[in-house]
């Protein structure tokens, strides 16, 4: 299939750069592998709205506000390929992707001109005793339940880590008629966060709604911890109770479910396997593709808009998405420069506003360095290969190893199907910690494509030229 | 682990799957991983190395927690995969194809 641009990700930021570029005059192709369309935020907005609307009050106006966006979205000239995993994009425009239906592997390539990243977000692990144990997913995972599948948490669950997540899932809980057993908060810093309070002036609503949430969940009396110290989960063969600590005093809550969180990073291994330049963010404790204001990358071929740029929020996510595409209009000569001035003003206006209003909440809730370098060694840090963090710190301190990449050759840590994505930040603060140096200075893994699975007969379908040529420039 | 919240799917039809062996009905459109989360109890893996309990852990095509075997078919990332009429969802032990 031929394309001017080929989008990975259905979501705000993807969504909206398939209706700016299709206005533009560009021909454009949408992958995902969702079954349908929304990306984290709006996800299964518009099958939700028609079969059980009830639940829209439930999830709240930021979810419904995905409706119109869709509808938008249907009604540009974009090809959408759903459940479409994208494993792999070449500098030479070419994006190899698998349709992910049971036992029907079907694979193919997209050939475009251009190629805009737009893989969102990811939750930040937060890798403590017993979490890998069944009974303990993630708060995202509670809320993807909620909205693909009308699902809710079965028996007695706490929530526990940090972010706006968190909240909000508690409180869409509450409404559900489910509300948790106790929400434990592990890190939060207002006075850390009051110097940026002016950047959210510009975005007076989201400081009310914030606070909005907070007393959501206070009205409902649940038993709030902050400041918590200490997290282990424990339980045979599930999660049967959650120990903590705050102030000093130990607490035991029996559960059946617990739900981490530690707030987003990007999901970015598709953005981190094409090789563009990184760097270290020290607010949002992540690595983050360098872009300019456009969304363009250090490869001419690939741009990258909205989370998986670094975090920007869903409504900062469509605005990157909507400037990112007619960025790409204007580079492939679809719209002449002033068009492109004239066209983007508003979204870019909206982007300065919503990254200006960044960098409060993401000191607001910036982890805390104990829940992102475990100290009990027997924390098991890698779930696919089950290497813990005293593995990580002994090996950097017995055989001087400098890097995550080092690291692989010593113990498989981040060798299995996840590829690094649980595992990766958690070993670079490890390395970084033991070491006494920044994790800029430490990099994060080479990721190299295919970044999903796929089998030899998938290659040899497609005649797949080596790894080198197609991911090096 | 998980249940249906009331008046979840009025209008939408339900699905039957077999999940561990038993018929169930689960809403359409939901993931194999979820009809699991509904029916199929604690852990849906063990896993190669050591042979621990696993159950899904994102939900959205992450962590690979979620594999497990569908239709026969191993190594299946259950939380990708949309349930179809009389679909065979199964836990996946140890290594995908070695019978513990
Ligand atoms: C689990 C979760 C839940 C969230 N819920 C909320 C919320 O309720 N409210 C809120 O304000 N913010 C929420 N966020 C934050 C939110 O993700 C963003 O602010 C917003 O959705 C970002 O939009 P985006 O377009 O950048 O990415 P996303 O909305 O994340 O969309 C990215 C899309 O890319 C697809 N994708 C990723 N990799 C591939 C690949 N290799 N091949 C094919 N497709 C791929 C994904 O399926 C996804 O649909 C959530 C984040 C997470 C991780
Ligand atoms: S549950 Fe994480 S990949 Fe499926």
């Amino acid at each position: 299939m031929q394309t001017d641009l080929a989008i990975i990700g259905a979501g705000p930021a993807g969504l909206s750069a398939a209706i700016s570029a299709t206005a533009a005059g560009l021909k454009v192709v949408v992958l995902d592998e969702q079954p349908v369309p929304g990306g984290q935020i709006y996800r299964n907005i518009e099958t939700l709205a028609a079969t059980r609307p009830a639940h829209l009050q439930w999830l709240g106006p930021d979810y419904a506000a995905g409706l119109p966006l869709l509808r938008h979205f249907h009604e540009c000239a974009a090809t959408y390929l759903p459940m479409a995993q994208v494993w792999q994009v070449g500098h030479d425009g070419r994006v190899y992707y698998r349709r992910n239906v049971a036992n029907e592997g079907a694979v193919g390539i997209v050939h475009a001109r251009k190629v805009l990243i737009a893989t969102g977000a990811m939750e930040r692990p937060l890798p403590v005793p017993g979490w890998t144990l069944p009974g303990v997913m993630s708060c995202g995972a509670a809320q993807t339940l909620l909205k693909a599948s009308g699902l809710a948490p079965d028996g007695r669950f706490v929530l526990a880590g940090s972010g706006p997540l968190l909240l909000l899932l508690a409180a869409q809980l509450i409404r559900a008629g489910r509300p948790p057993a106790a929400i434990l908060e592990t890190s939060y810093d207002f006075w850390g966060a009051l110097p940026h309070l002016p950047g959210m002036l510009g975005l007076p609503g989201y400081l009310l709604k914030g606070l909005g949430l907070l007393r959501e969940i206070r009205a409902a009396a649940l038993p709030f911890y902050r400041g918590v110290t200490r997290l282990e989960i424990k339980g045979r063969e599930r999660a049967r109770e959650i120990e903590f600590e705050v102030d000093g005093r130990s607490f035991i809550e029996a559960v059946d479910l617990v739900f981490l969180h530690q707030g987003v990073v990007p999901n970015g291994n598709l953005a981190l396997s094409t090789d563009i330049r990184h760097h270290w963010d020290d607010l949002q404790k992540c690595f983050r593709p360098e872009l300019d204001a456009a969304g363009r990358s250090s490869s001419d071929m690939v741009r990258v808009a909205g989370d998986a740029g670094g975090i920007v929020g869903a409504v900062g996510a469509a605005a990157m998405g909507e400037v990112a595409g007619l960025a790409a209009a204007a580079d492939l000569g679809s719209i002449d420069a002033a068009e492109f001035e004239s066209r983007a003003a508003a979204a870019r206006q909206l982007l300065t506003r919503h990254r200006a209003a960044r960098p409060f909440l993401d000191r607001l809730y910036r982890p805390r360095q104990q829940w992102v370098a475990p100290t009990d060694p027997d924390t098991v840090i890698c779930r696919c290969e089950e290497i813990r963090a005293g593995d990580v710190r002994h090996l950097v301190a017995a055989q001087n190893c400098p890097g995550p990449n080092q690291m692989k050759s010593f113990m498989r840590c981040g060798m299995g199907p996840c590829q690094g994505r649980l595992c990766g930040l958690t070993a670079v603060e490890l390395i970084a910690e033991t070491r006494g140096q920044t994790p800029a200075e430490i990099g994060y893994y080479r990721i190299r494509a295919p970044i999903k699975p796929v089998t030899l007969g998938d290659m040899a379908a497609l005649d797949v030229p080596s790894r080198h040529d197609a991911v090096n420039p | 682990m998980f249940k249906l919240l009331p008046e979840s799917n009025p209008l939408a039809p339900a699905v039957t799957v077999v999940v561990n062996g038993r018929s169930v009905a689960v809403p359409q459109g939901c993931s194999a991983a979820a009809a699991m989360l509904m029916h199929g109890g604690g852990s849906t893996r063990t896993t190669p190395v050591s042979g621990e309990a696993r159950a899904p852990y994102c939900m959205m095509g992450l962590c690979y927690e979620c594999l497990m075997e569908i239709d026969g078919e191993p190594n299946q990332q259950g939380c990708l995969v949309i349930v179809r009429e009389g679909m065979h969802i199964n836990p996946q032990l140890g290594k995908p194809g070695v019978k513990p």
